[in-house]
């Protein structure tokens, strides 16, 4: 299946561990110039998701990038076909600096026999991530001793410089302060003008103001789909947030007061 | 300095040549330079398993194999020149009058086979073992005993086959080594500077490894292996260079040992042969550049010198070694340096070309305005 203009196009997506389906039957796609939100409570399976387009988990069913079949390849394989991610937790390599980080990461094409040599002197490439995540003063900083917010820009950093098609970001602004926040979406905004950018995300204030198409997801399955106002106004969705005890009210709810009261809901749900 | 500083282990492994192959053969006398040579070994062994297991996170318990394989391969080529073209080599006679030669010695008569041997042997075993573990995500402990079951089943394989290795008697009584008298002072001392100039081109290639992008990218391995993958390598590609490097290194100090000891057993290839390896490696820092050399030379020597006249004690003199630097100094020794340039700058304080200006111009300033 080709995907309109090289597009991430995931059909039909099943995950399974021992029996217990963690995703089952998800459909749903990303474009170049959109940041496109994949949301849901805890358990929804939205991680899942990822993990299996990334190849960590195996699934079923069909996940394109453009014409490239992505399910069934190694994770290295997904990488080099141009699909990067970031985790929960950021997984930066502590103990090199903020430059080698990137030096590392933007490796992807280069040959066999030049990773004997030392590095000389820093790629245009880097210095453009470097600018671009807002790092550059830090370049020789050891990367344990950033903020949590820093290591979570390099961490996209790390991506920028492989050069991918989709970046794939598992809730970006996770602790972040509301500075950050707003730093971070307008990054993606930034970065989302030529590329897929599929955020997985909990913080309904921050889906709210950065997203331009939004997929719900509950219990492994697709419950809602299309742009933020729209989904906000699905009955089912605030069901799924508000819980059965809320159906009453849930037709009255205004937008608004909704998005409160799901991130409340998914702050709670993080516990479970 | 700043300027210098990248080149300081370049200059260290410069001064190391120097006192390896100027000043030792000088001042030493031939006792002395033939168990110099014998660090020189395990020096060589060390310094890849610094690479595989300080840089890569390996822990290769059973180096013991490779080194093994080395020195083997040299032993039957030394002792084949040793035999009178047409016989067989004495052990072979002693065992079986009507012996014949095992095929697998045939083509160790030949120096060239020899020393492709040498180095394609342990490449070879390294790169599929390694593959099929590292493919397997085969790590932590898991790898460790596995290496070091290796190294056991080995030794007890050559001890079983004493008609065709000499079991635990071993190889020994080399007369001629490449067309060289082995018994010539002259002689031993070309033999060592082999082995103290491979010692040196063997740091000098990890040097260049350690400060290389693949360098990088094995200790972004040995930190978090998983992540890796997320830059786009296959971590057990790069592993398993590390390891088929750290193998190589084991196989050329086995095979020189041979010449220098003049005599192989399987008791030195073996579990606790190759632990000893390991641990001079842990002794003088495994992630450093001259640590495991300098911890493999200085647990040799200690070895020979305490070894052979208190033996029971230098047993226990190894392990309390050993507690004390795994509590108090889990880096090895070389992690010293680290902390002693650490407490210097916080004693100065200030760096001191700060702390040379203020003192002679405030002083008057300060008298003047007292009075």
């Amino acid at each position: 299946m080709t995907g309109p203009g090289g597009a991430l196009v995931v059909t039909d997506l099943r995950v399974e561990f021992d029996g217990f389906v963690a995703v089952g039957g998800v459909s749903f796609d990303a474009h170049p110039g959109e940041v496109r939100f994949l949301i849901g409570p805890n358990g929804a399976g939205k991680t899942t998701c990822i993990d299996a387009i990334t190849g960590l988990s195996k699934g079923t069913g069909s996940v394109t990038l453009g014409d490239q079949q992505l399910l069934g390849r190694s994770t290295q394989k997904i990488v080099r076909l141009g699909v990067g991610r970031t985790f929960q937790t950021a997984s930066v390599f502590e103990g090199l600096s903020v430059l080698q980080n990137l030096d590392i990461a933007a490796g992807l094409h280069r040959s066999s026999l030049s990773l004997l040599r030392a590095r000389r002197g820093v790629d245009p490439a880097i210095e453009s991530a470097l600018e671009e995540i807002g790092l550059s003063e830090e370049r020789e900083t050891p990367a344990g001793i950033l903020s949590h917010g820093q290591k979570q820009w390099l961490e996209i950093g790390m991506m920028l410089v492989q050069e991918p098609r989709a970046l794939l970001l598992d809730e970006p602004v996770a602790g972040m302060s509301q500075d950050e926040r707003t730093a971070t979406g307008e990054l993606l905004q930034r970065i989302a003008q030529r590329r897929i950018v599929l955020v997985v995300e909990h913080d309904m204030d921050f889906m709210r103001r950065y997203a331009s198409r939004v997929t719900v997801l509950h219990q492994g399955k697709v419950l809602s789909e299309g742009a933020v106002a729209q989904v906000q106004a699905d009955p089912r969705v605030q069901e799924v947030y508000l819980g059965t005890a809320a159906t009453t009210t849930a037709g009255s709810v205004p937008p608004d007061a909704m998005t409160e009261t799901t991130t409340d809901a998914a702050r709670h749900g993080e516990g479970v | 300095m700043t300027r210098l500083k990248p080149w300081l282990p370049v200059i260290g492994i410069a001064v190391f040549a120097v006192l390896l192959l100027v000043v030792a053969p000088a001042v030493l006398s031939m006792h002395w330079l033939n168990n110099l040579g014998k660090y020189c070994c395990w020096a060589i062994a060390a310094v890849g398993i610094g690479l595989a297991w300080g840089r890569g996170g390996m822990l290769v318990l059973g180096q013991g194999v490779f080194f093994g394989l080395g020195a083997y391969a040299m032993a039957m080529h030394l002792t084949l020149e040793s035999t009178a073209p047409g016989s067989l080599p004495v052990f072979m006679i002693l065992y079986d009058p009507l012996a014949s030669l095992p095929a697998f010695w045939e083509p160790f008569r030949s120096d060239a086979f020899t020393l492709a041997a040498i180095v394609l042997l342990p490449v070879i075993v390294a790169g599929v073992l390694g593959y099929a573990l590292f493919k397997r995500r085969i790590k932590g402990a898991y790898f460790a005993i596995l290496s070091q079951a290796l190294a056991v089943a080995l030794a007890v394989l050559i001890s079983s086959t004493i008609r065709e290795t000499g079991g635990d008697t071993g190889l020994s009584d080399f007369k001629y080594f490449f067309g060289f008298v082995l018994n010539d002072d002259a002689n031993k001392v070309m033999v060592f500077m082999i082995a103290a100039s491979l010692l040196i081109l063997c740091l000098l290639a990890v040097w260049q490894l350690n400060r290389s992008r693949f360098g990088e990218l094995l200790v972004a391995t040995r930190d978090a292996e998983e992540r890796v993958r997320f830059l786009g390598y296959d971590p057990a590609n790069i592993k398993l260079v590390a390891y088929v490097v750290a193998a190589l290194m084991a196989s050329i100090a086995g095979a020189l040992f041979v010449p220098i000891v003049g005599i192989i057993t399987p008791a030195e290839i073996g579990a606790s042969a190759s632990i000893l390896m390991i641990a001079g490696v842990a002794l003088g820092g495994r992630a450093s550049l001259f640590g495991p050399a300098l911890g493999a030379m200085a647990i040799g020597w200690g070895q020979s010198s305490l070894g052979s006249s208190w033996p029971d004690g230098w047993v226990y003199i190894l392990g309390l070694v050993f507690i004390l630097v795994t509590l108090f100094l889990p880096m090895g020794l070389s992690s010293l340096f680290g902390k002693a340039k650490g407490l210097l700058w916080r004693s100065r304080g200030t760096p001191p070309d700060a702390l040379d200006e203020p003192a002679p111009v405030l002083e008057p300033v300060g008298d003047g305005v007292t009075k």
